[in-house]
């Protein structure tokens, strides 16, 4: 059967990309080019140093437990935190995300693999490098870079042991070879999608997930290039003696805020908007209904996208920014909320007359929808310029971005590694131990995240490593809530080992799920659906609607469970 | 959507619930209204009533959406849920243009309001006490001539100086001074100037915050209007100390500012406390333990000196 594939068929004919490549453990440690290898690689090791990111937290938090600065020196406390966002966002978050990319992007449009193999695996085997780069860091005379993640000029460039290797420069070096790592793997992703579709997948029956994959990796490709000339000039002028954000050089620190945040305030859209997909698929399957208003929802991931390009100036309303610009950037800040309300309304209907399965990934979607439509109010909040420059760089501003990257992102990663276990590990995880990380994972984090908001509103900056003692209230219960969230990764890690290890077979499609990767046995073979690409009828989420998702579907489902 | 339920008289049934719930988050939002300026340090200056203002309306405006999307949520959580062995679908909707529409409308709307608001009062903040980046000499002497107009009735220029990790303020008639003293009810003027990296200008019972910029001089104006001690707070990460880069604004009477000016005229210079400095001497008598760290420059010689045991009301 020759198959009407949109690309090049001969990448079907064409032989194991890496022949003799092992097909056991060891390929998880090897140049492998299969996407759905890279895939568990990224997570695997974005797993690892979530543990590490999160130990730096506990360490912070035992640090802010009391008022005074008496667990560690303050220089350790800014080290300390500095790392634990850089590890949280460029070794724990954009790789994990990258990684189910890999995993879902391929099955979920009928593709044998990504349009370019070897430069995913590039891409994969740059993260262990800036990875080891980034802990070596701690490990040099003068500690790690200890300016923030934001690395502002001129604390930035202050190298105050004057070595020419110091923790900033190699945290430079760091954040570099992850945005190059992210090119390539943007580049991959939006080729992989435009390009390798199964027949019949126009763009208004593709999944949801890769509509925000798609819309996010165009942020990539258009945001990254301006961090990363920001990020040499910044090293330029560490290393060698150049004064592009130097005041007594004719430069202005104010320069590389205007860099740094055109990046890294859509970066925050990057990685909300694949877990926008991932609820997108998820609410669907376990209310067994269709996602409501999917034209919308879809079209709504590219309505961030443009909007996130425009929004950068918010993070600078109290830095000397000219009134009609505070004005400007207020509103396009405000605009977000039209397309994320869509999303966050569409699920909501897709929730109303279902019926509710609150399995472990359908809790993590609840929880998180939950705190993200708070992180949304304190959003708007944060986004008002009188407001802000009250509580503008204090605890509010803490609270408000973890109710984001960790309430709702992070709730949303654990949904999809629930979700997704049996399929690409063919074992099927314990429900209990599931449903006890939700439970200790949602205390910890409201009691961590949400009196930080309290704390703020009150006064306290963040990035303190001591504060006066009318904050220790809202501290010592964010601290509790920090303890709580490590002791919930003890179930959860206990779950992913012993269920990959010895926990009962997966069938292909344990959950009803409609979508190609269903069609498929658990876990897929290297090329998916290989030669025998389905032609795609119908858009997916089609519950209750008695309509084929794909021709042949019967066939399909036979073979899977055959396999 | 189809109607809700088949039968008419679940049908008023369920308006009534909705118009129960509606009600309910009304009076919850209105609750939190009022509640919302509480969660703030005391208002002491005159941007702070608008400030607290808008964050109430935000406050509310979010608890009513919040309650409604939550109340939706939990309805669905609690009654619409599967039996264990029940396979069957859900109600098959796909949508519904109206709804969309609507749902698309609101928000912009809301956030549009919202943002109107906002810059009203953003233009009256910047009427009640502006902020000017001072880059060039023609806006210098822009700068300058609206600062004369107000020059009989306000105090300053008051220079405030932030070093790694020091404030440090210069009177016009050459009081130096470690603690912020400014008259009530009457504007006071600044010169913002930081001596080497970025620091945040950040008093939050004022609602105030400014960076100062190495090599740009900032001019800014705002009105104290209580008396009261209050927390001068570093805000934007300026290194190794920043979180000891603490200072004191003391807003008292006319008579009393007056009298404390002739009193530090009278003091002769000398260091002031600073946290900064001591920690950083125990840090170096304890074998210079931790990481890499730029050594604070040396405390201030002020007039009037940080009282470390001194208390603050915000």
């Amino acid at each position: 059967m020759t198959p009407s594939v949109p690309y090049d068929p001969r990448i079907l004919r064409a032989p194991h990309p890496v022949p003799g490549a092992p097909d056991n453990w060891r390929r998880f440690f090897s140049f492998n080019t299969d996407a759905k290898v890279i895939g568990i690689q990224y997570i695997a090791l974005a797993l690892f140093y979530l543990l590490v990111g999160g130990l730096l937290a506990m360490i912070m938090r035992g640090e802010l437990i009391t008022p005074e600065a008496d667990l560690v020196d303050p220089s350790v406390y800014n080290g300390l935190y500095t790392m634990h966002g850089t590890v949280m966002l460029f070794l724990f978050l954009f790789p994990i995300l990258n990684g189910f990319n890999n995993l879902l992007i391929p099955p979920m449009i009928g593709a044998p693999d990504m349009a370019f193999p070897r430069l995913n695996a590039l891409a994969f085997w740059l993260f262990p490098v800036f990875g080891a780069l980034l802990m070596a860091s701690f490990f040099l005379p003068g500690g790690p870079s200890s300016s923030g993640w934001w690395a502002y000029p001129p604390v930035s460039t202050q190298n105050p042991l004057g070595h020419f290797v110091n923790g900033q420069f190699v945290w430079i070096l760091a954040v570099a070879l992850s945005g190059i790592s992210s090119i390539l793997g943007a580049i991959n992703f939006v080729t992989t999608i435009v390009r390798m579709r199964a027949p019949g997948m126009t763009w208004f029956r593709m999944p949801i997930f890769c509509w925000t994959a798609a819309a996010a990796q165009i942020i990539q490709l258009v945001g990254l290039p301006v961090l990363t000339g920001g990020a040499v000039m910044l090293l330029f002028d560490l290393s060698f003696g150049t004064s592009f954000f130097q005041p007594e050089g004719g430069g202005d620190p104010m320069l590389y805020q205007h860099f740094f945040w055109f990046y890294s305030h859509p970066a925050v859209y990057v990685m909300v908007l694949p877990v926008f997909g991932i609820f997108s698929e998820l609410f669907p399957v376990y209310s067994r209904k269709p996602l409501f208003g999917y034209e919308l929802v879809a079209l709504a991931s590219f309505g961030i996208t443009l909007l996130s390009l425009i929004v950068w100036v918010h993070h600078m309303f109290y830095s000397g920014t000219p009134q009609w610009m505070r004005n400007l950037f207020m509103v396009t800040t405000m605009l977000i909320a039209v397309p994320t309300g869509i999303k966050v309304f569409a699920w909501i209907a897709t929730l109303w007359r279902g019926k509710l399965r609150l399995s472990t990934p359908m809790l993590f979607c609840l929880g998180g929808l939950v705190n993200f439509i708070f992180a949304g109010i304190t959003g708007i909040m944060l986004a008002t310029v009188p407001v802000d420059i009250h509580v503008g760089n204090t605890y509010f501003v803490v609270g408000h971005f973890h109710y984001v990257i960790f309430n709702t992102i992070t709730f949303g990663v654990f949904a999809a590694i629930y979700h997704w276990f049996p399929k690409f590990t063919g074992k099927m995880y314990y429900e209990g131990l599931g449903k006890l990380h939700f439970v200790l994972t949602f205390i910890g984090s409201t009691l961590n995240f949400l009196p930080m908001h309290w704390a703020g509103l009150m006064g306290m900056p963040r990035r303190v490593a001591s504060y006066d003692p009318e904050f220790a209230g809202a501290n010592v219960l964010a601290s509790l809530g920090a303890f709580l969230l490590g002791v919930a990764m003890i179930p959860f890690l206990l779950n992913l080992v012993s269920s990959w290890a010895r926990g009962p077979k997966a069938p292909p499609n344990p959950w009803h799920a409609i979508g190609l990767e269903w069609l498929l046995p658990s876990p897929p073979p290297v090329e998916n659906f290989e030669d025998d690409i389905p032609t795609v009828l119908n858009r997916p989420y089609g519950y209750g609607l008695d309509r084929p998702l794909v021709a042949d579907e019967e066939r399909y489902i036979q073979r899977a469970l055959e396999a | 959507m189809t109607s809700l339920s088949p039968r008419p008289s679940r049908r008023s049934g369920a308006l009534l619930l909705i118009a129960l719930g509606l009600a309910l988050n009304l009076a919850i939002s209105l609750w939190m209204y009022r509640q919302a300026p509480g969660w703030l340090p005391v208002a002491a200056s005159s941007a702070a009533p608008h400030v607290d203002g808008l964050f109430a309306l935000e406050t509310a405006i979010g608890t009513f959406l919040f309650l409604g999307c939550l109340e939706v949520i939990l309805w669905a959580v609690l009654f619409q849920r599967a039996d264990k062995y029940d396979l069957d679908n859900g109600a098959p909707i796909e949508g519904n243009w109206t709804l969309e529409i609507i749902w698309t409308l609101i928000p912009f709307v809301v956030v549009m309001a919202i943002a109107w608001h906002a810059i009203g009062v953003n233009s009256t903040l910047a009427t009640l006490g502006g902020k000017e980046r001072v880059t060039d000499s023609d806006q210098a002497l822009e700068v300058a001539g609206a600062a004369r107009l107000d020059a009989e009735q306000a105090v300053g220029p008051i220079q405030v100086i932030a070093r790694q990790w020091s404030w440090e303020f210069i009177y016009p008639d050459g009081v130096r001074s470690a603690e912020l003293h400014l008259p009530v009810n009457r504007a006071a003027r600044f010169e913002l100037i930081s001596m080497d990296v970025l620091h945040g200008f950040y008093i939050p019972a004022f609602r105030l915050k400014q960076d100062l910029i190495p090599g740009s001089v900032i001019a800014y104006r705002l009105t104290p209007t209580r008396i009261g001690r209050y927390r001068l707070r570093d805000s934007m990460f300026s290194g190794g100390y920043f979180s000891s880069n603490q200072s004191l604004v003391v807003v008292e009477s006319e008579e009393d500012y007056q009298a404390w000016l002739k009193q530090a005229a009278a003091t002769p210079l000398s260091p002031s406390w600073n946290e900064a400095d001591e920690l950083y001497r125990r840090r170096i008598a304890r074998g210079d333990r931790g990481w890499a760290v730029v050594p604070p420059a040396p405390p201030p010689l002020v007039n009037i000196g940080l009282d470390p045991a001194s208390p603050h009301d915000a």
